[in-house]
This record gives C-alpha cells, structure tokens and sequence, in this order.
C-alpha cells in the first residue's frame, strides 16, 4: 500500500489507467485501492472538491471569506449600517450625487478612515486617491486628518486598557499615506489603471483606491459611445480584479446628468446604461428637505435603504437631527 | 502626457515597428482602444500585447506624490499655500485663505449684481506687489461682454489702496498688468487659448478671468455641439489652471428654471407615487445657473451672487473647503465689501436656487436706488 500515497497525489483517474497495468494489480485489487484512496480523500476533510476548475471557488468558501470581509467606516453611524458595517473591501462601490452633496467629502472621509489602527478595529492601511477633477484640497484633508486623530486619541483615552500601546498618530502621518495623483486625460486615467497593478505590488499596504471623478475625462471628449463603452467597462474589469488580487475597497465617485424617463426629466448618474451594471455596489447621495441622505441603488448583498448623513467641519458624520431622535427615545 | 510618442518610451522595436505600422502613433491612440481591439489590430497575442500597454502605461502614468508633500511644497512655495486672498475676510476664512490656485472658481449671478465688479477687484489684488497681499504678477481678462471698464478699475484702486496708487507711476504700473482680450465668438476665444497658455507659462501671469463663459458658450448654436465644445474648453482651462497653479475666475450668468427640470432620481419619484411624503426641493424663485449640470460638476468652488429682500448676498455655494455660507454685501467705491464676516450657513435648496428681487430697480454703487 506504500503507492496509496502517489494515489492520492495522482488523483483518481490516473489510478484507473494504472489499474491492472504497471502495478501488476488484479482488477480487484485495483477497486480495493480506490476505495481506500477515496476514503481518505473524504477524511482528510481538504477543500479539493471533486470537480473544481483552476481559478474557481465554492460558495462555501467565499463564505468564510465574506464573513471576515473588512469593512471601512465612513464615520457616519447611520450610513455605516446601511451598508453593512462600511465600505467593503474586494468590491467596488460607485458613489454618484449632485454637485456640492458631498462625494469629495466622503472620498476624503474613506482616504482617512482606511488609516484607522488596527488596534481601533480599522485596517491600518493606505489609499490611494485618483483626482481627476482637482477638487482634492489639502487644507481640508488635513481638517479631517486632525479631526480623525483627535477622535481616536479620545476613544484610547476611554479605552484604559491601552493605555500602554496607545498608537500616536499624528495628522502629517495620515496625510503621508494617502498616494495621490492628478489626472489630466481619459488616457492618463487608463494609462494609471494600468499601471496601479505594479504599483500597488510595490505598496502591499494599500486597502482603498478612490477615483475622484470616474467621469469627468469621459464625459467631454467622446463622439464615439459605443468606444466610451468598452474602454469604460475595461477599465470596470480592471479595478474589479484589482480590487479582488489585494483584497482592497474600490470606490468610484459619480456625476449626474438628465435622462428623459416616462415623459418627464429624472436625474441618473451620469456615463450611461452600460457603465450603472459595471461596479458592484451603486450609492446615490441626494438632498430631501434640507437633509443629505445616501441611497443604496444596488447592491448585490445590501438591502435597498437610505441614511441621513452630514458634512462637518470634522469631516462626515451623523446628521444631527438623527442624533436628536436617539435621545428622544 | 496623452500626446506622447510611442517610438520615443523605449519599447521593444519588434512592437514600436508594429504599432507604427498601424498607425497608432501616440499614447492616446493606443490606449484608446481595449485589448482585444488592440490584439486584433495588430495581429499579436494578447501576452505581447498586455505587455506592451502595461509599458506605455507606465511611461504616461502621472508621477504619485503623497498628500504631505503636495501640502508641504505648497506651503513653501506658493503664496498663503496656493489662494488669492480677496481680502473679503469672511469669505477668505471659509476659503482658507483666499480663491484657490489650480482650480476653477465661478461666479454667478443675474444681470447688474457684482460680478464684474468682484473680477475687477480681483484683477488689482492679484497685480499688487506682495508687501500689499497681492501675487505680483499679470492678470489676463477675457472680456467677452465688453463690460471691463479702466477708469472703474483705477477708481477702486484709488479708493482701496490709497498708498500705493498715489504713488507717482503705480496706478500705470498696476493698469499696466492687466491684459484684456475681447473675442467675438466662441472660435476666436479657442484660439486665442493656445496663445494664453504660452503667455501664462512665460510670462507670470498669476490670475486668468473669464468674464463671462456663459456668453462665448451661449453664443453658439445650441444642442450636443455646444455641450461639446464647452466640455472641451472646460478641460482645456482647468489643466491650464493645474499645470500653471494660478487661479481661474470664471463668471456666469442665470436662467428661468423649466419648471419641468429634473430634480428627482428615479427611486425618488417611486415613493413619491408610492405616497411616501417626499419634500420636493420647491424653487420658489425660478432662476438657476446658465450652462447645465455638466458645468456645474466641473467647476470647483462656485460662489453665487444674489438679490433678495433689497439685500444682496454672496454665497458660498460649492467648496470643498467650507460648508455652504451666505454672506452680505454691497458694492461701494472701493469695490465689493461684506457686511458680515461670519456667514450665515444654508442648506438644501436655499444653496443653489438664485434669486432676483427687484430686477427692475438700478442701484447705484452706494445702493441707493437711481429711479
């Protein structure tokens, strides 16, 4: 039984070729190996499912997997729930509103927050902000940078266990682990999406890529959509896999146009039809009655609901009159 | 970047002769098709060809800073870490520090509110010599509506800075900054760009104005055209803007809303009808600013000049520095000057609706009504 071991290793067809032939084995000798083999395939309780394809998974091991999914926090309680706990790593989340509602700021928000210590229960990474816009201003960021070390060296305070290993970050150290890059063209933007493979190899500690804004070069330069089309749903697939290879969060900020639906005129994000199917999760920031709110479009885990949130001084946050309505209860 | 050679980044010369061959010749070309459109064209496995992209992505890819840098190396090397100051203060404080450079900034308002008055201002602060808090540099003025006037510029400089302009020779010196252009249409403003962008990389131009974009775009025939001719200048000037790190100050002018615009998501007008009580945002004034969504989006700091109740406001109404603040105003001889220093904060539809009480009445610069 000393070939039970290369059995195994050739795998069970191999076992049927050798069946009666260079063993020098009876056939009946060669079933009793099999069954045994297969006993112990079924024992050692290994992930090698009877028929797997290289690259594929079973559901029951992208659960495990899910479960553990580490999740960014936006700072807002509320929309935190929504999605699930925050935005998610391995997926690539679409945030589209109207100008002025907030999506640089929660953009800014996420670029922070991936930041947070692990210690803390964030994950302790960097980010990479693509702006193609310039609407990344460093006096705001560094705002939100000082706002997020204050709050967490309060949170330590609390927390008197720590008081030993208390993480000392300091708001010049946030700023220096956000990568930024300007982007002045659609081919710039590819050229970068290209290039973001090699370069997040080289910065294994990156968990976010922020694209502030995925439309702007797109929206002035193409006569030709069906072209618009395909490059956009190529560079979609390359952030998925991105986002999938190093197990980081993708998120792709939006801008609105007009769309002509049932007779009257709705707003929708902008880059079309095809580009609303590329990206896993579709958040919609809009205004009601003077409140901000975030609508979860879609999203393949998370049920429909929207939240109140608000754009402070310290960044975002639970929209007061939310806060209110807790301690009225 | 986009415009860069493929046979100057060093490709292997097997795939330069290819790409070559089939006419893709800058970076533009080649990355403006997919993979497999690529795979197809040239007629090579689709290995050479990742390959060969992957290459000429790196070589067109913008340079990485970290965001310390970025804000360490403006802090030393522009003035007040990259702003105008408009030495309005309140607004200077929500703007930390002043109009940012690298960006664009829009000023809207219906007819007779102050734009041009602001832009004049700004023109002066920018050519002033740093001891006053000025950029000492040129200003270049598109006037597109023909509404710049010298002898006002020189009469709020009088009035502003009564140091310097009584100095024998300064008030020359200062007018003597400011270049005005004045195109007829939005084609000679196209070209008239491509000079610009030399004359501002050459010649220390600290401060562009456009005055008024609404003008030169309106001016064209309307439709998909316009739009996308107005994208294309929009991206134009704002990567001018970046390149050089100078200020931007584009004006705009209002329109009646439809009353039909779009307001409402799709998922919004479901719960409408599903009975769902949703506050629609009700424009109770019906002007809203020229040039579209799409503008609107691309503009970075957009400050709204409006009229209601007899009194004037500024409003900060799109920054990524401030929350939206409303400021009052009114327009004396030394230019525009605030009432409040601390802004009154808005929300919802107060931000971005524009109202025009009294389009009827003149004021003169003291706001005394002349009829």
């Amino acid at each position: 039984m000393e070939k039970k071991e290369s059995s195994r290793e050739i795998g069970e067809e191999r076992i049927i070729a050798l069946e009666g032939t260079d063993l020098d084995v009876s056939e009946s000798g060669a079933s009793e190996i099999l069954k045994y083999v297969s006993q112990f395939s079924r024992l050692d309780g290994s992930s090698r499912s009877p028929a797997t394809f290289d690259g594929a998974q079973t559901a029951w091991t992208m659960l495990s997997e899910e479960k553990f999914l580490p999740c960014i926090t936006t700072s807002c309680l509320d929309l935190d729930n929504i999605l699930g706990g925050g935005i998610r790593c391995r997926e690539v989340t679409e945030i589209g509103g109207v100008p002025g509602i907030g999506k640089t700021q929660i953009g800014i928000q996420l670029a922070v927050n991936v930041q947070i210590p692990i210690e803390y229960g964030g994950l302790g990474g960097q980010a990479i902000y693509i702006d193609t816009e310039g609407s990344f201003m460093m006096e705001r960021v560094l705002q939100i940078a000082e706002a997020c070390v204050e709050d967490l060296s309060e949170y330590g305070h609390l927390r008197k266990d720590a008081q030993d290993s208390q993480v000392k970050m300091h708001p010049n150290n946030v700023l220096q682990n956000i990568f930024y890059f300007r982007v002045c063209s659609y081919t710039e933007q590819i050229a970068l999406v290209n290039y973001l493979d090699k370069f997040v190899t080289e910065h294994k500690s990156v968990k976010i890529i922020i694209l502030d804004s995925v439309t702007f070069h797109f929206r002035q330069e193409f006569d030709d959509m069906a072209r618009r089309t395909r490059l956009l749903s190529e560079m979609a697939l390359k952030f998925m896999k991105l986002s999938k290879k190093f197990g980081l969060a993708v998120v792709m900020l939006n801008q609105v146009t007009t769309k002509l639906i049932d007779g009257s005129f709705q707003l929708a994000l902008a880059l079309g039809d095809s580009w609303s199917h590329m990206c896993t999760n579709r958040i919609i920031l809009y205004w009601n009655s003077n409140e901000r709110f975030a609508f979860i479009d879609k999203s393949p885990s998370l049920k429909s609901a929207s939240a109140s949130y608000s754009v402070t001084s310290r960044g975002i946050r639970n929209s007061t009159s939310s806060s209110k309505r807790i301690k009225m209860m | 970047m986009a415009n860069k050679l493929i046979n100057e980044m060093g490709l292997p010369k097997r795939m330069a002769n290819i790409f070559a061959a089939r006419n893709i010749i800058t970076a533009k070309d080649a990355l403006s098709l997919t993979e497999f459109e690529l795979m197809e064209l040239l007629d090579v496995g689709l290995a050479e060809v990742t390959s060969a992209v992957a290459h000429i992505s790196e070589v067109v890819c913008p340079p990485c800073q970290t965001a310390l840098y970025l804000m360490e190396h403006r802090a030393q090397h522009e003035n007040l870490a990259g702003h105008l100051p408009t030495r309005l203060k309140g607004l200077d404080d929500a703007l930390c520090g002043g109009i940012p450079f690298g960006a664009l900034t829009e000023l809207v308002g219906p007819a007779g509110i102050g734009k041009t008055q602001f832009c004049l201002k700004l023109s002066l602060l920018a050519s002033l010599p740093p001891s006053y808090g000025g950029l000492d540099g040129r200003v270049i003025y598109i006037d597109a509506e023909s509404k710049f006037s010298s002898k006002r510029l020189i009469e709020i400089g009088i009035k502003s800075f009564p140091e310097i302009f009584h100095k024998k020779g300064m008030a020359q010196e200062m007018a003597g900054r400011i270049l005005i252009l004045r195109p007829t249409s939005l084609s000679e403003f196209t070209e008239s760009l491509h000079q610009i962008k030399l004359l501002i990389l050459q010649q220390q131009v600290k401060l562009l104005i456009i005055d008024s974009m609404a003008a030169l775009a309106l001016g064209e025939e309307s439709g998909a055209s316009r739009q996308q001719a107005l994208g294309w200048h929009v991206s134009f000037i704002k990567s001018l803007a970046e390149f050089s790190r100078i200020p931007v100050v584009v004006t705009n002018q209002v329109r009646s809303q439809i009353v039909d615009e779009a307001c409402l998501y799709p998922f919004q007008v479901a719960q409408c009808h599903a009975g769902k009580k949703h506050n629609s945002a009700g424009y109770d004034s019906h002007l809203v600013a020229a040039l579209g969504i799409s503008w609107a989006h691309a503009v970075t700091v957009r400050l709204v000049l409006e009229a209601k109740s007899g009194q004037r406001f500024i409003k900060l109404s799109k920054s990524p520095v401030s929350p939206p603040l409303a400021f009052r105003f009114k327009i004396t001889s030394s230019g525009i000057v605030l009432l409040d220093n601390i802004g009154m904060e808005l929300k919802g539809s107060d931000i971005n609706t524009i109202h025009f009480q009294g389009q009827n009445t003149l004021f003169s610069f003291e706001g005394e009504k002349l009829q």
